[in-house]
């Protein structure tokens, strides 16, 4: 049976900005499909006592004193940018007119 | 812009065909030294990103860190709203792709917030107490700050690129999320004012943030929508965002109930959308509607592991919870000796702390009211600000009573007095000696003043020396324009009488 469609593949892919042609789309539902139904046979062994588990450690409360650090300086912080100007990042146009 | 007019009901018929219902999310940003998940240091006013690390500029392979003390401010909120802690919650990615979001999610809460479940109990205007049920309450990060360039108006629309400050990347946030708030009919607007405010009041009681609205440390999203009856289903609401004074609060949700309620006259449905408000204007604007893009892909944040606050924890801060703002308003009252409507009075002004600390620099209670809600509440209002934005600290307040007291300044000079602090001129004490204020305690030129005025009104002096004392404050009225109010009114009758039985 299977659970995940193709159209599903591609709403979740144009969520993520992810731009697939229709031949990536078919692959990618049908291996897709193949792994969620893997993961999905864990729930069927899975008892009613076994927690759903996010994380693999066992460990919780890992915190960190509110210290300050030294941060980075403006320059090293711009280094990667593609472009910047006073100091800020500058990203490309983000709506057009409305 | 759109410019087409809005269709507006008047809001008292809006309010008797319609039961409004709001739903309000107020932000926080904690006050901790460094950031949620890594030790930027938090700084208001930097440099843009020159407070920011690897981690807050979402750089591949940087990993987050709690910061504890954001936690644990986290749960005085928690425990000050009365709900419950959660045994153990997670962190979770929402995931959005805008440039303030360098890592393309927010790392927020998602169904495992850290508080959840409680209440707040509002006072409004005239005394009445409504309680609002609280959902939920959880931890998560601040975006950094985008400025638009190009296009006519620094607007999103029409620019032709866009610059990022990620120094407020990271901050810690606390995002209060309340119940549907119903039953409050036409008060809506006042219940949605009063409830931020005393949102505000608790966040800097409990020390967890500055708490300044125009600093955007708090911010309100407002959700309101209508029903024909309160026992109608909820009707199609709208989100008005980042709505960012306690002024605006009130405006935004009688505004858009007045609109909703002509869109639903006219037999139109709400559309459900986010919603802009305008300051200047004093209108709310379409946003975004809320449609599939929606879709946050919400999951849990496999570089964090979850918070298990203990219940040992838990009850420490409980214990070490400072007095809250309504508490502390009763101790106060019951010290101050305030009337209830008075100390309503003082409480609506936003007076509480400048009162408190003005008694504190050795006014009595009485005395601190009196100048703070008579003559500075005067001068607040006329020049539209609020009492603790006047140029004039209560300790100065304090400095100014105690010259009234002493006997150096009367009631009329301390006036002056007062003007002189607020036109910058100094402490009371500096502007007594610069303009010459002290009232003229030496006899001598009081006498000559007194002379002069009766000899100037004979026929007065003659009524005085007779036994009719009626016409004594004629003279005293002379002396005190002579000595141009410096005069201790008491002491000059006292001479009056004095001179005239000599």
């Amino acid at each position: 049976m299977s659970s995940l469609s193709r159209d599903e593949v591609a709403r979740v892919a144009g969520l993520a900005r992810i731009d697939l042609t229709p031949e990536e789309l078919d692959r990618l539902a049908g291996e897709l499909d193949v792994i969620v139904e893997s993961v999905a046979r864990v729930s069927e062994v899975a008892t009613p006592d076994v927690p759903a588990t996010s994380h693999p450690l066992p460990m919780t409360n890992v915190f960190r004193p509110d210290v300050p650090e030294q941060p980075l300086t403006q320059e090293q912080a711009l280094s990667g940018a593609p472009a910047s100007e006073d100091g800020k990042f500058l990203v490309p146009q983000i709506l057009g007119e409305e | 812009m759109s410019t087409q007019t809005v269709d507006l009901a008047d809001y008292d018929e809006a309010v008797a065909r319609f039961d409004p219902v709001i739903g309000i999310e107020v932000h926080v940003e904690l006050g901790t030294a460094t950031k949620m998940f890594d030790g930027a240091p938090q700084t208001f006013g930097a440099e843009p990103n020159t407070a920011v690390t690897p981690v807050s500029l979402g750089l591949p392979g940087a990993l987050p860190a709690v910061n504890g003390t954001a936690v644990e401010y986290a749960i005085r909120i928690g425990l000050a709203l009365n709900c419950q802690i959660a045994e153990t919650c997670r962190f979770a990615r929402k995931n959005y792709f805008y440039p303030d979001v360098p890592k393309n999610f927010q790392t927020s809460q998602y169904d495992e917030p850290i508080a959840h479940d409680g209440y707040l109990d509002v006072e409004l205007e005239d005394g009445t107490v409504f309680r609002v049920e609280i959902e939920r309450a959880h931890m998560e990060e601040d975006a950094g700050k985008n400025t638009h360039v190009g296009g006519a108006t620094g607007r999103i629309q029409g620019a032709e690129y866009s610059l990022v400050d990620y120094n407020r990347a990271g901050i810690p946030l606390v995002e209060i999320v309340t119940k549907p708030i119903t039953g409050a009919g036409e008060r809506a607007p006042e219940v949605a004012r009063a409830y931020v405010q005393t949102l505000r009041d608790i966040f800097r009681a409990l020390g967890v943030s500055e708490a300044r609205m125009e600093r955007g440390n708090v911010r309100a999203d407002v959700n309101v929508s209508l029903r024909p009856t309160p026992t109608s289903p909820l009707g199609t609401r709208t989100e008005t965002k980042n709505v960012n004074s306690f002024r605006s609060v009130e405006r935004s949700v009688r505004y858009e109930i007045s609109r909703q309620a002509a869109i639903l006259d006219a037999t139109g449905s709400v559309t459900q959308e986010t919603r802009h408000w305008h300051e200047d204007t004093g209108i709310t604007t379409a946003g975004r509607v809320k449609s599939d893009a929606e879709d946050y892909r919400y999951f849990p944040e496999p570089d964090l592991v979850p918070v298990a606050p203990s219940r040992e924890w838990v009850e420490e801060i409980r214990a070490a919870l400072p007095e809250l703002p309504a508490a502390r308003r009763r101790r106060l009252q019951g010290e101050w000796g305030y009337a209830d409507a008075e100390m309503r009075d003082v409480v609506n002004a936003g007076a509480v702390e400048l009162i408190e600390a003005t008694v504190a620099a050795g006014a009595s209670p009485a005395a601190a009211r009196k100048w703070w809600m008579g003559e500075l509440a005067r001068t607040a209002k006329t020049q539209e600000v609020e009492l603790a934005e006047l140029p004039i600290t209560p300790a100065q307040i304090g400095q100014l009573q105690q010259l009234v007291d002493a006997g150096r300044i009367n009631d009329k000079l301390a006036r002056q007095v007062l003007e002189g602090v607020l036109a910058g001129e100094g402490d009371p004490e500096a502007v007594v000696v610069a303009r010459g204020l002290e009232v003229v305690s030496d006899d001598g030129p009081l006498l000559e003043a007194i002379d002069a005025a009766l000899a100037a009104q004979p026929d007065i002096a003659e009524k005085i020396r007779s036994g009719n004392l009626g016409p004594v404050g004629a003279i005293i009225g002379s002396v005190m324009k002579a000595t141009r109010g410096q005069a201790d009114a008491g002491r000059v009758r006292e001479l009056v009488l004095e001179r005239v039985q000599a």
